[in-house]
């Protein structure tokens, strides 16, 4: 990675860091908990990383901790994503 | 097509975007959760046709353990049990990003710039952090640890030792990248570091801890990024840790607490352990559930304060019910929830929905606390410090500062405890002495569904 593109990733990070506090702020108290289920499954994007990891593995054992990062960040994105959806499916505006 | 692949990775970053904006109103949330879901699919599928990956039963293997194991958990859980779920995946997060760093160091071949070994050590420092920090944090919830604060001498000057070294280890890395020895004490350090940076924090501060390791979880995610060069991991990535820093100060905030406070001054027991009492005996006025029934039936309004007793004695269904019977009386019922009800950010709203209550008629603090003093009867089920009167004048306690629902001001309190005894912050209660105030005593689901007996009858 050249200097630049560090400079360009850098650049990226800080501007998607702004997005966030503008955006999580407005967030009411209410939903909080799947908030930050949700965001924790999104944390999960390390999955990418896993899957490159393992898959151009040019030693074994650069595969076998790959397969192990895959395993971790799947069940983080997963399990994140289901269970957020099974709290939002329970926030009612009217009772049955 | 390394383009197209890049614009691919745009896109599943702007879907992440539009769906943490949607994860902000309850009518569009769900819809925002499936956007970040589609993100996240749109993401793998572009990252499995890249042609570096030559060999696909490993990966298979790997989705395949990993989607079991989430289905299982999220299927599984309890809601009360949410903030131990949150801890422990924030942990996988962390460990997963290790896990890519160590493998991306051991795929390394010729001479590698400064820059991206720079990101290998701090990826596996970040990302060993939050992995340790979080099962210490899951113990803790889970009560395979005790959550009284543990000390030792020195502790933080040794937390800042370890940090020390971690940086003089990564630069020793970054000269020397054939060299393993440095990253991998780097590791050690990080696990440590890890450990002793979240015993000192007691079982109530536990909300802050939560939502500071989701923070460290997105970054060690964006490090990774850094580490690959892909800027869908550095977006996803900022955006958690954007979004875990500001829970943490919202709860902070919600304590009238420094973060530093919360991370470094071991404040706490485990809660009605130490008896606050200064000694002198006060009159308390004790009511049966035949007596509170007898004043509900004479009231209009009530303000129900939950607090987590209510949803370690499960009471949270039967008490939805009581509402239910009250409204049909006639009452007006809102619930009051403060900021830290709750082992998380949250999590009284989602145990009270659970238990098929509007979420219109749950109130945060600022929008109920006016309401008080209009209110017949604000009925406190398993709270003690959030509706604590001496955080507004003792000066010397540790709840002094903290915003508090103001139930003192409302008609009559009646409260709903087992005992007198303090609550996480270790101070005795005077609003149990007031007079207006009813204590009755038991556990809250016994006493809840006394009150229903009654009622219905």
């Amino acid at each position: 990675m050249s200097d630049d593109i560090m400079i360009f990733s850098i650049y990226i990070f800080v501007l998607a860091i702004f997005i966030g506090f503008e955006m999580i702020t407005k967030v009411p108290p209410l939903l909080h908990t799947p908030l930050m289920s949700g965001s924790n499954a999104i944390s999960g994007i390390t999955v990418v990383g896993a899957l490159l990891s393992t898959g151009a593995g040019k030693t074994q054992l650069a595969t076998i901790l790959g397969l192990l990062a895959v395993i971790l960040a799947t069940i983080n994105v997963v399990g994140g994503f289901m269970v957020t959806d099974r709290m939002l499916h329970m926030f009612k505006k009217d009772k049955k | 097509m390394a383009t197209i692949t890049s614009l691919f990775y745009l896109l599943s970053a702007v879907l992440f975007i539009l769906g943490l904006k949607n994860l902000g109103s309850p009518k569009t949330a769900r819809r925002g959760n499936a956007l970040a879901m589609l993100a996240m699919l749109l993401a793998v599928i572009i990252t499995l046709l890249d042609q570096r990956i030559l060999d696909f039963t490993h990966i298979i293997l790997g989705l395949v353990v990993g989607s079991a194991i989430g289905v299982y958990a999220a299927k599984k859980v309890q809601m009360t049990a949410m903030p131990q779920m949150v801890a422990i995946f924030n942990g996988f997060g962390g460990g997963a990003s290790t896990l890519v760093a160590t493998s991306e160091y051991f795929q390394l071949s010729g001479a590698t710039e400064v820059n991206i070994l720079a990101t290998i050590a701090l990826s596996i420092l970040i990302g060993t952090v939050t992995f340790t920090g979080s099962f210490i944090a899951f113990a803790k919830l889970q009560g395979i640890m005790k959550g009284a604060p543990i000390t030792f001498p020195g502790q933080r000057a040794f937390n800042g030792l370890i940090i020390v070294a971690c940086i003089v280890l990564g630069v020793m890395f970054t000269r020397d990248p054939g060299n393993m020895t440095p990253l991998m004490v780097i590791l050690g350090l990080a696990a440590l570091l890890g450990v002793t940076s979240v015993i000192p924090i007691g079982g109530a501060d536990m909300p802050v801890v939560i939502s500071l390791l989701n923070s460290y979880s997105g970054l060690a995610a964006a490090a990774t990024g850094f580490v690959i060069s892909n800027n869908v991991l550095i977006i996803g990535g900022a955006l958690v840790g954007a979004s875990g820093l500001i829970l943490t100060k919202i709860m902070c905030v919600a304590m009238n607490r420094s973060l530093g406070n919360v991370l470094f001054a071991a404040v706490g027991s485990d809660g009605g352990a130490a008896s606050g009492g200064s000694g002198e005996q006060k009159q308390v006025t004790r009511y049966t559930a035949d007596d509170a029934v007898m004043m509900l039936d004479n009231a209009q309004s009530v303000i129900i304060v939950p607090g987590y007793g209510l949803a370690v004695a499960q009471a949270q269904h039967v008490l939805q019910e009581m509402a239910q019977l009250l409204e049909a009386n006639g009452l007006n019922v809102k619930y009051a929830i403060h900021p830290v009800a709750g082992r998380m950010p949250g999590h009284m709203n989602v145990l009270l929905a659970e238990a098929n209550v509007s979420y219109e008629q749950l109130y945060e603090m600022d929008a109920i606390n006016d309401d008080f003093q209009n209110t017949d009867i604000a009925l406190i089920i398993g709270a003690n410090d959030v509706v604590n009167p001496v955080a507004r004048n003792k000066k010397d306690s540790a709840l002094y500062g903290m915003p508090i629902l103001n139930v003192d001001q409302a008609r009559t309190v009646m409260i709903v405890k087992r005992s007198l005894s303090v609550g996480f912050a270790g101070e005795d209660n005077p609003l149990f002495y007031d007079d207006k105030t009813r204590m009755l005593f038991g556990d809250a689901k016994k006493m809840v569904t006394e009150i229903v007996q009654i009622l219905k009858s």
